[in-house]
């Protein structure tokens, strides 16, 4: 009984965690919008990028699923795959 | 009755969503794209960091309360935050490479210093011709 009513006061931490997050990553879409060159949009992906990712393990931790978390991994390498290759491109260069 | 670990947790819990409100806040405010890149990518790993450190210790904590499922949510947390140190300042020196190579000054310049070294991407041009 003690331990599941103190797992509970964690996964409701967690949530609380997770709607606090919310924010940074509405304030990086607004710098996605505004951004006047090319590469501000591109920082502005990426923050939002791990942001989503440390909401994935958070998630993850709250409910207690193993799965969420291997999501996170495999959408953190691709992520950044995505970032080299928008990079390159903005490089204007031959892979 | 409060465990230590919690409050543990609650102080990196802190840590973490200050330091990504900090990175976001930066983000919007700063007027060069290289200084967003820094306010961008440096808050948002230290504060990932934290909030990954915080649900490894909650893992290890439900481990230590009798149940194995909390070390395959330690180890695997661990897993996802050696995947974003490794990634996060990599991603962010291409875009800033890629950022100063496609023509965009920074704020209030007066001598750019890398002007005058040969970008590679002019070099393996010539090499592919050959």
């Amino acid at each position: 009984m003690d331990q599941e009513d103190r797992r509970m006061i964690d996964s409701t931490y967690f949530y609380i965690v997770l709607s606090l997050l919310f924010i940074p990553v509405i304030l990086a879409i607004i710098r996605i919008i505004k951004g006047p060159t090319a590469p501000d949009r591109v920082v502005g992906l990426d923050t939002v990028n791990t942001i989503i990712i440390v909401s994935m393990v958070l998630f993850g931790a709250a409910t207690k699923e193993v799965i969420y978390i291997d999501v996170a991994i495999v959408y953190a390498l691709l992520s950044f795959i995505s970032t080299l290759f928008i990079a390159k491109y903005l490089e204007g260069g031959e892979f | 009755m409060i465990d230590w670990l919690d409050v543990l947790i609650i102080i990196y819990f802190i840590i973490g969503v200050f330091f990504n409100f900090l990175g976001s806040v930066g983000l919007l405010r700063f007027p060069d794209v290289y200084t967003r890149l820094h306010a961008g990518t440096k808050c948002t790993t230290f504060g990932s960091i934290f909030l990954c450190l915080s649900v490894i210790f909650m893992g290890l904590k439900i481990w230590w309360d009798g149940d194995s499922n909390g070390s395959v949510l330690a180890f695997h947390t661990g897993a996802a935050l050696v995947a974003i140190l490794l990634t996060n300042p990599t991603g962010a020196h291409a875009i800033a490479r890629a950022a100063h190579r496609s023509g965009v000054k920074p704020f209030g310049a007066v001598v750019d210093d890398l002007e005058k070294i040969p970008t590679r991407v002019k070099s393996s041009k010539k090499e592919g011709k050959r």
